[in-house]
């Protein structure tokens, strides 16, 4: 019996065999790939094992890590002042993954990113946790908190940008939503995010990037700097050829104007202080549908805008000439985003240059040392610096003595516009109050900003950009002088 | 080790006995465990663990009085037997322990059954029990040939173990338990051995039939009929226990089994072929019409189907273990660092081999290979040494058991082969599983201190005339 007793001891040493290459193919040839799959659950206890990095504004984070029990994810993130920098921050979370600067940054914030790569390594020796690096926006605390308190609990959202830098100083969204509810990844963190995305306030909507309205008036300037640009009018001050009523182009009906206000043959600067829609809708429709469309693109439109966070394109469209018309009032298919109107506001006070949007100003590897310095860059020059100075006249007249004497701040030189934007179908809806503003020093112009107030709760009759907006705008641009 | 060297012609040429060899291989095993453990604190927690003294001292206990009973009752037994079982054992409980310590797993139990009980205290209880079985098998089983007489006895019972659970409800889609009260036993690993021992029984008597009466046909010996009976019944017999106890591994296991203890028993190859043929046939049949197993074999295939989306469960478990082992690399992650835990449900029974391969690495994974390998291989090599056919039957039975056993569960949570519910051997956590795969060492020992032992010296014939001894 003892040879096939040999076999069978060949025969069991072969299994055994088996086994010991299958184990080999699956830790050493397999072992990378199983590593990285999606399903393996691996990466993202590792990604939450160590401390992220921080969101730091005025050298101060405005994030966190805690350490939290009874999950495998060790750390938890946490904001302070959720509400109010969430439209910055975005949210990062264990269950739903991040969004935002939290996630454009992942790479510096976990300490993954390649330019990480000599830190990593010389910790590796050092034996040193592994850490996150630091992300240092732009963001001005002062500007950001007046233009949240400001908005408080209205609908609504503001922007402000260094106009000589194109630096984002304030973007704020209300209502806001505090992303540190549904930082783990509990049952509770589910309910809350439910809840969140079942509020019809969409407190979870970037209205500063993510929502377009309606321009309305403050579009005007635009429209202005396209006449100036096409040579339909070279003084501010000469007469425009506007009769009054204006017929709509290619319908029977007037275009009206708010209220009753000198607009007859109104000059460049007058139209602007009234906001005259006849004067302006004309020359939309003097200009055509062509020329205001790269007026516009010029400042911005048509395409989306990287904070990096990415902004949602704001839309000047090819139409016919009555929509044509109504467009260069900010009306018919015009929208815009508030990050577009205060990139308008600032290509004005900056002299015709627009500078590019941005909101991440240094990465900090985890020895803070500074691995990346933002450089201002120039977007476009949507008019040249002799006719922004002259729209730059046009709207220190609406501060000083037109429709925007609200945003009047003393001792400093103030530029704006307000804007009234109609909505819903046949105007059935509230309108949205806007307002875009700059302020000026000696040393050119430190801030710019453009505020959207979307008010379903005030009385109709005192919705205007004027009333609503303004203020919201000079509380910002105060913060940003006060700062200076 | 006294060998009676007296006048006459023929001296005893004595084995040495390996006792001590046993008693160091014994500390060694003891002493990897009791480090092990340690680790598992200190990887975890940072301090020595709590329980180390107790976890210690039992070990040392069960190892000591285990060996000590050998020395007196086996004292010629194979010695790497006892030490390799001691030391999976051992390993086993640290990995248990290890498990026991995850929250994920903890708050699984919490959710499943309200409550939560770690598994390796149960272990350590059941490991003492296993070894009480030994003992208790080395102190009555005097000698191995003594099991023949039970033959059909042990069919019967291997029978009714069989049988009993489909009785019981299914647990976890397959019926292989039977609970009574708070306990439960899975009968299939006690049968394993009950089963081994019939067919040692029957085999030996039928052996010349079965090897002989045979007319050839294309170079193969085909059986007659009346011989082909048995293996018929064993083929239908573990076809139906897969269909109505959903249990794919121990149908294999009973399948394989008598197919390795015919070839041995008649040296006839044909016999292979034709089982190989037949569960060929019989597993494809089932797999046509039998849902359980269809969802294996599709787990098998692409174990990462459907993953995460709470299908399939066996599937999502594979995939976890798969990538378990991925994570575990070349060194592994350290024990109590590893995230095996992930595969939760059956982490330590089942699939304890992914903890093994994630924290102790492909090293660790080799290694223990390697250490069930030997048992087997130390356990052919009694079959081989053993004078009696009984023996060389039951011995390579039951090392041939154990090495399908290791090689079907080993192979279905490393995706080599389809997942078939079985525990690996001293490793997993299970009552039944510990206590029988005890008795089975402890019935090999017996046969290899029956094969080691000295032939007795001739008595002294005071009649014969005194004799010049020549040694060769």
């Amino acid at each position: 019996m003892n040879k096939p007793l040999r076999r069978i001891a060949i025969f069991c040493g072969v299994l055994i065999l088996a086994l010991l290459v299958r184990t080999n193919y699956l830790q050493y040839v397999r072992a990378d790939e199983l590593n990285s799959r999606e399903e393996n659950r691996r990466v993202r206890i590792e990604r939450y094992a160590h401390e992220r990095g921080d969101i730091i504004v005025d050298g101060k984070a405005v994030t966190g890590s805690v350490e939290t029990n009874g999950s495998d994810f060790k750390y938890k993130r946490v904001w302070k002042d959720g509400p109010m920098w969430s439209p910055v921050t975005g949210y990062s979370s264990q269950a739903f993954d991040s969004t935002q600067l939290e996630n454009l940054e992942d790479g510096i914030l976990t300490g993954n990113d390649d330019q990480l790569f000599f830190n990593r390594t010389l910790s590796m020796f050092t034996g040193d946790e592994k850490q996150g690096g630091n992300v240092v926006t732009t963001l001005s605390g002062a500007a950001q908190k007046a233009a949240f308190e400001g908005l408080g609990n209205q609908k609504g959202a503001a922007v402000a940008l260094d106009p000589q830098t194109g630096a984002i100083l304030a973007l704020a969204s209300t209502p806001s939503y505090d992303p540190s509810v549904f930082a783990g990844n509990s049952d509770k963190d589910s309910e809350a995010r439910a809840k969140l995305l079942a509020d019809k306030d969409k407190p979870m909507l970037n209205r500063a990037l993510r929502e377009t309205y309606p321009p309305g008036s403050t579009f005007k300037v635009v429209t202005a700097s396209a006449a100036l640009e096409n040579g339909l009018y070279d003084s501010i001050d000469e007469p425009t050829d506007s009769p009054l009523p204006w017929i709509l182009t290619g319908t029977r009906n007037p275009l009206p104007n708010e209220g009753n206000i000198p607009c007859k043959n109104a000059s460049l600067r007058e139209a602007l202080r009234y906001s005259c829609n006849t004067v302006f809708g004309k020359i939309s429709s003097d200009l055509g549908n062509k020329k205001m469309i790269e007026e516009a693109d010029k400042f911005g439109f048509n395409e989306e805008v990287f904070t990096p966070v990415r902004a949602d394109k704001s839309v000047y469209p090819e139409d016919i000439p009555s929509q044509n018309a109504m467009a260069g009032i900010g009306q018919a298919s015009n929208r815009a985003t508030p990050l577009q109107m205060a990139m308008v506001a600032s290509a004005v006070a900056n002299d015709g240059k627009l500078m590019q949007p941005y909101m991440v100003a240094k990465r900090q590897a985890p020895n803070l040392d500074t691995i990346y310095t933002a450089e201002p860059k120039e977007m476009s020059r949507p008019l040249t610096a002799a006719n922004a100075q002259k729209l730059q006249q046009m709207m220190e007249t609406v501060v000083q003595s037109g429709t925007g004497t609200m945003a009047k701040i003393d001792g400093v030189t103030v530029g704006g516009k307000t804007g009234t934007a109609q909505h819903g179908l046949n105007n059935s809806e509230k309108p949205y109050a806007w307002f875009i503003s700059y302020a000026k020093t000696d040393k050119g112009s430190p801030v710019a900003v453009a505020v959207v107030v979307e008010d379903g709760k005030a009385n109709r009759d005192d919705i205007s950009g004027g009333g609503l907006a303004a203020p919201i705008a000079k509380a910002i641009m105060k913060a940003v002088l006060d700062g200076k | 080790m006294s060998v009676v060297t007296n006048t006459t012609t023929i001296g005893a040429i004595d084995a040495p006995s390996r006792r001590n060899t046993e008693l160091m291989m014994m500390v060694f095993a003891v002493a990897i465990s009791v480090f092990a453990y340690a680790n598992v604190g200190l990887a975890i927690d940072g301090k020595l663990p709590s329980g180390m003294l107790g976890y210690g001292a039992g070990l040392v206990l069960l190892g000591g009085v285990a060996h000590l009973v050998v020395r007196k009752f086996a004292p010629y037994a194979d010695p790497l037997l006892l030490p390799l079982a001691t030391l999976l054992n051992g390993l086993g409980l640290v990995l248990i322990w290890r498990l026991d310590q995850s929250q994920r797993l903890i708050q699984d139990a919490e959710r499943r059954w309200g409550s939560y009980s770690p598994d390796a205290p149960k272990q350590l209880l059941y490991s003492a029990i296993g070894v009480a079985f030994f003992v208790a098998v080395l102190m009555v089983l005097k000698d191995h040939r003594v099991l023949q007489r039970y033959t059909y006895i042990s069919m019967v019972v291997a029978l009714i173990l069989l049988i009993t659970p489909i009785f019981f409800p299914a647990v976890n889609g397959a019926k292989i338990w039977i609970s009574l009260g708070p306990f439960s036993i899975q009968p299939g690993e006690f049968a394993k051995i009950f089963i081994a021992i019939f067919f040692s029984g029957y085999l030996m008597v039928k052996r010349d039939a079965l090897a002989l009466a045979s007319r050839r046909f294309m170079g193969m010996y085909l059986p007659r009929g009346r011989d082909l009976g048995p293996i018929l019944t064993i083929w239908a017999l573990s076809i139906l226990i897969l269909v109505f106890e959903t249990d794919l591994g121990t149908s294999l296991l009973f399948f394989g089994l008598f197919i390795v203890m015919l070839y041995v028993a008649t040296e006839r190859t044909s016999w292979i072929v034709f089982g190989l043929l037949m569960s060929g046939a019989g597993a494809v049949g089932v797999a046509t019409f039998e849902p359980h197993v269809q969802q294996r074999v599709d787990a098998w295939m692409d174990p990462f189907k459907g993953f995460g989306q709470g299908g399939a469960g066996a599937s999502e478990q594979i995939a976890q273990s798969l990538m378990s082992f991925g994570s575990g690399g070349t060194l592994g992650t350290g024990l109590g660092q590893g995230h095996s835990d992930l595969i939760m449900f059956a982490a330590n029974a089942d699939f304890i081999l992914s903890t093994v391969g994630e924290e102790l690495g492909l090293a660790g994974m080799m290694a223990v290979l390697l250490v069930y390998g030997l048992i087997v291989e130390r356990g052919i090599r009694t079959a081989l040494a053993a004078r009696d056919p009984f023996g060389k039957l039951l011995a390579v039975g039951l090392s041939g058991a154990f090495a399908i056993q290791v090689f079907v569960v080993a192979g279905g949570v490393m995706g080599l082969i389809p997942l078939s519910g079985m525990t690996m051997p001293f490793l997993a956590y299970g009552g039944s599983s510990v206590l029988a795969n005890w008795a089975l060492i402890a019935i090999l020992i017996r046969i290899s201190d029956t094969a080691r032992r000295p032939a007795p010296a001739p008595a002294p014939s005071p009649d014969a005339e005194m004799t010049q001894v020549v040694r060769p």
